[in-house]
């Protein structure tokens, strides 16, 4: 398992130092009846020779991480200087790669998870009061959206939203405007990118907190009834803070899942207008070009990410688990 | 059952609507999507994404005129023999296996040890999934990739199935090892006592009582193993693809008519063993899904 987990970190991080070597050039002076020119060209076997000999590629230490396609301090201290407000900073900031990935990571990790919560919340109490036969039917029909592969569930949602698929064709129809493509704005496709994030999300926590709610005490909420909270105050007041373990549990799980949110931004193929760090690396990484180094720097800076987002959990964790013991 | 069933009599109207129309609505939501899509799967590109109006998709007059019957494979045709769809199902199919099957077997051994041995190796067991949880795969990805090259071993099925065994160790073993958890140390001594070896006793006496904890995590193990896009479109090549980044490629040729629809016949026939999976162990999957939550 170690060899699994410590070298491919170990490698990204040493990958993530290094850049391709440049070629090897020489220059040859060709002669002739009407004077010498001379000409660049690439020397293969020495380039070929040195490549072998060091496959990682010269040492540039932290320079990947510095330049336009990562963190970009030039300019973003030139971005500083120049831009008027915060609002124009931000507005600069977003034409540089890393960051548009990143401001997107961030805008869905933390829409997707409060409303996600909120909705599976929602459906577990009206599927809580329906009848048992219902109740199977339900949590068959809502446990498809997860458990399909997201690139799948995000395609099956992409073709209804097609301008000319029966979503598409309906909002065009609301809001009678016939060009509307949800495709074509970027603020529309962070809010569809969004929409699919909770389709996708909320049936997991509908099923733990329906879970939850088996073991909801009975004598509380009868006391509660007795002495007259009305059905809102029983929900805000007894049902809440039973749930509340797993109301966090479920948000640190989704805070991690969202925080890697990928597969949608290929199914909808909205890279244009909204990318992840996730879609960064691995557009670093498809392609003729394998853009190796590149990729790996932006891997640890998004390993930098995670645990600056999984730090609290993990002292959390730590904790109880001393507690316990 | 619960408390909300108690009070159902004295429910006001307005509240039983509200609760209808939300779960209703939620139904509609979950899963017409599928429904639609395995319907339109049957159509020509130009009914299920029709310009002129959307109810061509139900009615199909393009499909019937082109062909005389509202329901056609051709899309299916399309995808399955014209692009090779089915060396896709049966490459999913060997990852799938081998990775359930090794992961089950490290997991079952590996859990099992761990849960005997007095040491407090859960947390440290806990913190690796949590990790390996919360890392983009892909980032690992990028780390195996210049390896891989360097010693030939990209591509090939064999690796990809090792590399998602691995990243999904930690999390089968933390599971197996809270199920054996369950199974009271008592029960393996008296089958020492009979005489049994310590292998014996895991044998005949544990594994027994562990099936339903088996199943459960071999079946998030296959849906890891099915569903995951990162790491096989970046390790494997051309040839040995799986089914989901086999759909990606076809999205890429999207120009030729006809193509969308062999994504969507694609899509629809990747759905049905998921659809057939839920069917025969939702039971299975939600306990799976609430144990983590019940325990943490």
């Amino acid at each position: 398992m170690l060899l699994f987990i410590a070298l491919p970190i170990l490698s990204v991080l040493l990958q993530s130092v290094h850049t391709p070597h440049d070629a090897v050039l020489i220059e040859i002076e060709n002669c002739g009846p009407f004077g010498c020119t001379t000409s660049t060209t690439m020397d293969q076997e020495a380039t070929r020779a040195l490549r072998d000999e060091q496959p990682l590629g010269k040492f540039v230490g932290l320079d990947i991480y510095f330049d336009r396609g990562h963190l970009a301090v030039r300019e973003v201290v030139q971005v500083w200087a120049e831009s008027e407000g915060i609002g124009d900073f931000l507005a600069s900031l977003n034409n540089l790669p890393f960051y548009r990935a990143m401001g997107f990571t961030l805008t869905f990790t933390f829409t997707v998870t409060p409303l996600m919560l909120i909705f599976g919340f929602m459906i577990a109490l009206g599927v809580n009061s329906l009848h048992r036969k219902l109740k199977g039917f339900l949590i068959f029909f809502s446990l498809l959206p997860m458990i399909v592969s997201p690139l799948i569930g995000s395609l099956v949602l992409f073709w209804m939203i097609d301008s000319r698929g029966i979503i598409g064709s309906a909002l065009q129809w609301i809001f009678s405007d016939p060009d509307l493509s949800l495709k074509a704005s970027t603020g529309l496709t962070w809010v569809m990118l969004i929409v699919y994030g909770v389709w996708h999300a909320a049936p997991f926590s509908f099923i733990v907190l329906y879970a939850g709610l088996q073991t909801l005490p009975q004598d509380t909420l009868e006391s509660a009834q007795i002495d007259g909270a009305s059905r809102w105050q029983q929900v805000r007041y007894v049902v809440i803070p039973h749930l509340m373990p797993l109301i966090t549990f479920i948000a640190l799980i989704q805070l991690m899942d969202n925080f890697r949110v990928f597969e949608p931004i290929v199914g909808f193929n909205s890279a244009a207008h909204a990318t992840s760090l996730s879609w960064f690396i691995f557009n670093d990484l498809s392609g003729e070009t394998r853009l190796l180094s590149s990729a790996a720097t932006s891997s640890v800076l998004t390993i930098i990410g995670v645990s600056i987002l999984l730090a609290p959990v993990l002292v959390r964790t730590w904790r109880d688990f001393n507690a316990k013991g | 059952m619960s408390s909300y069933s108690l009070s159902e009599k004295r429910r006001p109207l307005k509240l039983k609507i509200l609760i209808w129309g939300l779960v209703g609505l939620w139904l509609v939501v979950a899963a017409f999507p599928f429904f639609w899509t395995l319907w339109g799967s049957f159509k020509v590109e130009a009914d299920f994404f029709s310009k002129a109006d959307w109810a061509n998709a139900l009615t199909a007059p393009r499909t019937v005129a082109e062909h005389g019957t509202a329901f056609i494979g051709e899309a299916y045709h399309g995808a399955w023999v014209q692009e090779e769809f089915w060396r896709a199902a049966v490459n999913t199919f060997l990852v799938c296996f081998f990775v359930v099957c090794t992961s089950l077997t490290i997991g079952t051994l590996g859990g099992y040890a761990l849960s005997r041995s007095s040491y407090r190796y859960a947390f440290w067991l806990l913190i690796a999934a949590l990790i390996f949880r919360a890392m983009p795969p892909i980032t690992l990805v990028a780390g195996y990739l210049l390896p891989f090259f360097e010693w030939n071993l990209w591509g090939h099925l064999a690796t990809t199935i090792i590399v998602l065994v691995a990243i999904n160790q930690p999390f089968t073993l933390w599971m197996l090892h809270s199920f054996f958890q369950k199974i009271p140390k008592e029960l393996d001594e008296s089958a020492k006592v009979d005489g049994c070896t310590q292998f014996q006793a895991f044998r005949h006496v544990i594994i027994p009582v562990m099936w339903p904890g088996v199943i459960t995590t071999g079946l998030f193990s296959f849906l890891l193993a099915y569903n995951d896009f990162a790491v096989t479109s970046i390790l494997l090549s051309k040839e040995n693809q799986t089914m989901v980044p086999k759909i990606a490629s076809f999205l890429g040729t999207t120009q030729t008519e006809g193509n969308v629809m062999f994504a969507v016949a694609a899509v629809v026939s990747a759905t049905v063993p998921l659809f057939l999976l839920v069917l025969f162990f939702q039971r299975q999957i939600v306990s799976g899904l609430t144990q983590g939550a019940v325990k943490g």
